[in-house]
């Protein structure tokens, strides 16, 4: 079933992370497998933030050999982040298996080699990398992931978020969302749904060079997404597109550094709820996470088939 | 049947014996579309075990804080105290709220709601001042539903009877596998609406999506603005003056009659080109019955 969830505030910050929070705890019934955030704070030049998984969750029951694992395959990507001229200005691991590393790069490295480059060691994935965007994901519900990650106090413009009910995929962090589109900055997707020619639009795009980490068919949509970016096509023509090329059930989010944007199918069969004003728009699944940033009366709507908004922060 | 022994029925032959056990005379009971409406069958307009409300006694139950099981018990406990109108506050987007409520009530909601908002009704009148989720008044059988705001999806899903208004716009599949009642949309709907109607009427003010009345088998949808594209099978048929003087009288009633009247409301019914499950082969309607 899943939950999806965006807000963005227009020309202005706001505590993103602990609203979003508050959406996803209200959406946790549509999804209590794993809890995803993908939020923008505000970037400082020259500086990338990049998120990394070492592990599984599951993987830290597997005995004492893991924390040695862990720690081969941090000095691993280190020795990488050297090579490529990249200096690392600040490093937190919220839990053992996560990483945040702030980092800046010397001269104009090629980023997408380095991000292939770092995912050459086995169990290593790049969550996300950019200039605002912080992608966190990990199993449990809002409350508990928020806490973990201390997004509670986290400022920003914008942010997605996701409630996952597995039903394609394994209940594991490589499958949870958001995705971050590989190797583009800053740039992440939510989707509830299924996509029916999954199998079909990825080998497409393995041809093309593209990488899939997890069997999940979320993936598919920020593969796809990144495809286009890199091909000069805007978000906005990328999710129309995206409603001809691909097929099944789905509503999904996707955001920029400075945008959201939101995509329908042609049956509206996953739902969306809307909420605009002149400083906030906020969607979600269901009305009640809505409702849980906004105790006040609000007017909102259903988006209707085929529909696609982009929004600017 | 009491009138006959068994051992009388064992002297008769087959037919006697459907006669003498009432296959003639048997008067069919219980609540049906038909006979719901029979002026002379008053009782069946209630159901035995409905608790006597007075519509004067008035209370409120305040939603915060509460669960959805929670705030459906207590408006049935309140209910049976007699009270016949209840005011629920800040329901903030809760599903199934109000639903299963089979006697007369005045329920008032003064918020928005989320999904299967009073369905499964039958005979309350409801009036919602916000905004309802998906399947509002899923499944009704009688009652009124007035939403002051807009609706989500499968609006009236398999409604069967009874009137669900909504004064915005509601989202797609509105009164997806409708069977009786009424539906009126006093905005725009989306794609596939009325898809898989079977009986009743549907009013939409504004304009339709795509495939209205895919795969109706009857049923009357009523669209004020535009249809982007019908359905397979649907097609549009002559607006006569006496659907003209209904909805004159359904969209006055709840304050939806549009300022030019309705001389420009098209209608939608079924081609009846699906209708082949009669067309069987005598040889072939034994092998099924």
């Amino acid at each position: 079933m899943c939950g999806i969830a965006g807000l963005i505030h227009k020309g202005k910050s706001s505590a993103v992370g602990s609203e979003m929070t508050a959406m996803l705890q209200a959406l946790k019934h549509r999804g209590p497998d794993s809890t995803g955030y993908a939020v923008y704070g505000t970037p400082t030049k020259g500086d990338y933030i990049m998120r990394l998984k070492l592990a599984e969750a599951e993987d830290m029951e597997k005995g004492r050999g893991v924390h040695k694992m862990i720690e081969d395959r941090i000095t691993a990507v280190e020795e990488v982040l050297a090579e490529h001229g990249a200096v690392i200005k600040s490093k937190d691991a919220p839990r053992e298996y996560s990483l945040r590393y702030v980092l800046t790069i010397a001269g104009d490295g090629n980023l997408g080699e380095m991000a292939e480059h770092i995912e050459e060691t086995e169990g290593v994935e790049i969550l996300s990398m950019g200039n605002g965007l912080e992608l966190i994901k990990d199993l449990g519900d809002a409350s508990v992931v928020s806490e973990a990650y201390g997004l509670n106090d986290f400022q920003g413009t914008h942010a997605i978020g996701h409630t996952r009910m597995a039903t394609e995929s394994d209940v594991d962090i490589k499958s949870a969302h958001p995705y971050w589109a590989f190797p583009y900055n800053d740039v992440s997707v939510v989707h509830n749904g299924q996509i029916t020619n999954y199998w079909i639009m990825r080998r497409e795009m393995e041809r093309k060079g593209h990488r899939f980490m997890s069997n999940c068919d979320s993936e598919l949509l920020a593969v796809y997404t990144a495809h286009n970016l890199a091909n000069g096509v805007s978000l906005e023509d990328s999710l129309r597109r995206s409603i001809q090329e691909i097929d099944g059930v789905f509503t999904y989010l996707v955001a920029t550094r400075d945008q959201l944007g939101m995509a329908k199918d042609t049956m509206a069969a996953k739902p969306l709820v809307l909420y605009e004003s002149d400083d906030l728009i906020a969607m979600a699944s269901e009305e009640v996470a809505i409702r849980a940033i906004l105790p006040h009366e609000i007017d909102t709507t259903d988006p209707y088939d085929e529909e696609v908004r982009v929004w600017q922060a | 049947m009491a009138s006959v022994s068994d051992a009388e029925l064992k002297q008769m032959t087959q037919d006697e014996r459907a006669k003498a056990l009432g296959m003639t005379t048997e008067q069919l009971s219980g609540q049906s579309l038909y006979v719901e409406f029979d002026p002379d069958a008053e009782e069946r307009f209630t159901y035995p075990w409905a608790p006597d409300v007075d519509f004067n006694k008035r209370t409120e139950v305040d939603c915060d804080g509460m669960t959805t099981t929670e705030v459906n018990t207590k408006i049935r406990a309140l209910m049976q105290e007699g009270y016949g109108t209840v005011v629920l506050q800040n329901p903030r987007g809760m599903h199934s709220l109000g639903v299963g409520i089979l006697s007369r009530l005045n329920l008032i909601i003064e918020g928005s709601t989320g999904y299967f908002a009073v369905g499964l009704i039958d005979g309350p009148n409801v009036r919602i001042s916000g905004r309802v989720g998906w399947s509002c008044g899923e499944n009704m059988m009688s009652g009124t539903i007035m939403i002051e705001k807009n609706a989500g999806s499968t609006f009236g899903a398999a409604i069967r009877g009874g009137d669900l208004v909504c004064r915005g716009s509601v989202g797609s599949r509105t009164g997806i596998d409708q069977k009786g009642g009424t539906i009126i949309v006093g905005g725009d709907t989306g794609a596939l609406s009325g898809f898989m109607m079977q009986r009743g009427r549907m009013v939409v003010c504004g304009n339709a999506g795509k495939n209205l009345g895919d795969s109706m088998y009857d049923g009357t949808i009523f669209v004020g603005g535009e249809i982007k594209s019908l359905g397979v099978d649907a097609v549009e048929a002559e607006l006569t003056d006496l659907d003209k003087a209904w909805l004159t009288r359904k969209l006055t009633q709840y304050g939806l009659m549009p300022e030019k009247g309705v001389d420009h409301f098209t209608k939608i019914v079924a081609g009846k080109q699906l209708w082949n499950y009669d067309n069987l082969e005598p040889s072939e309607k034994k092998l099924i019955l």
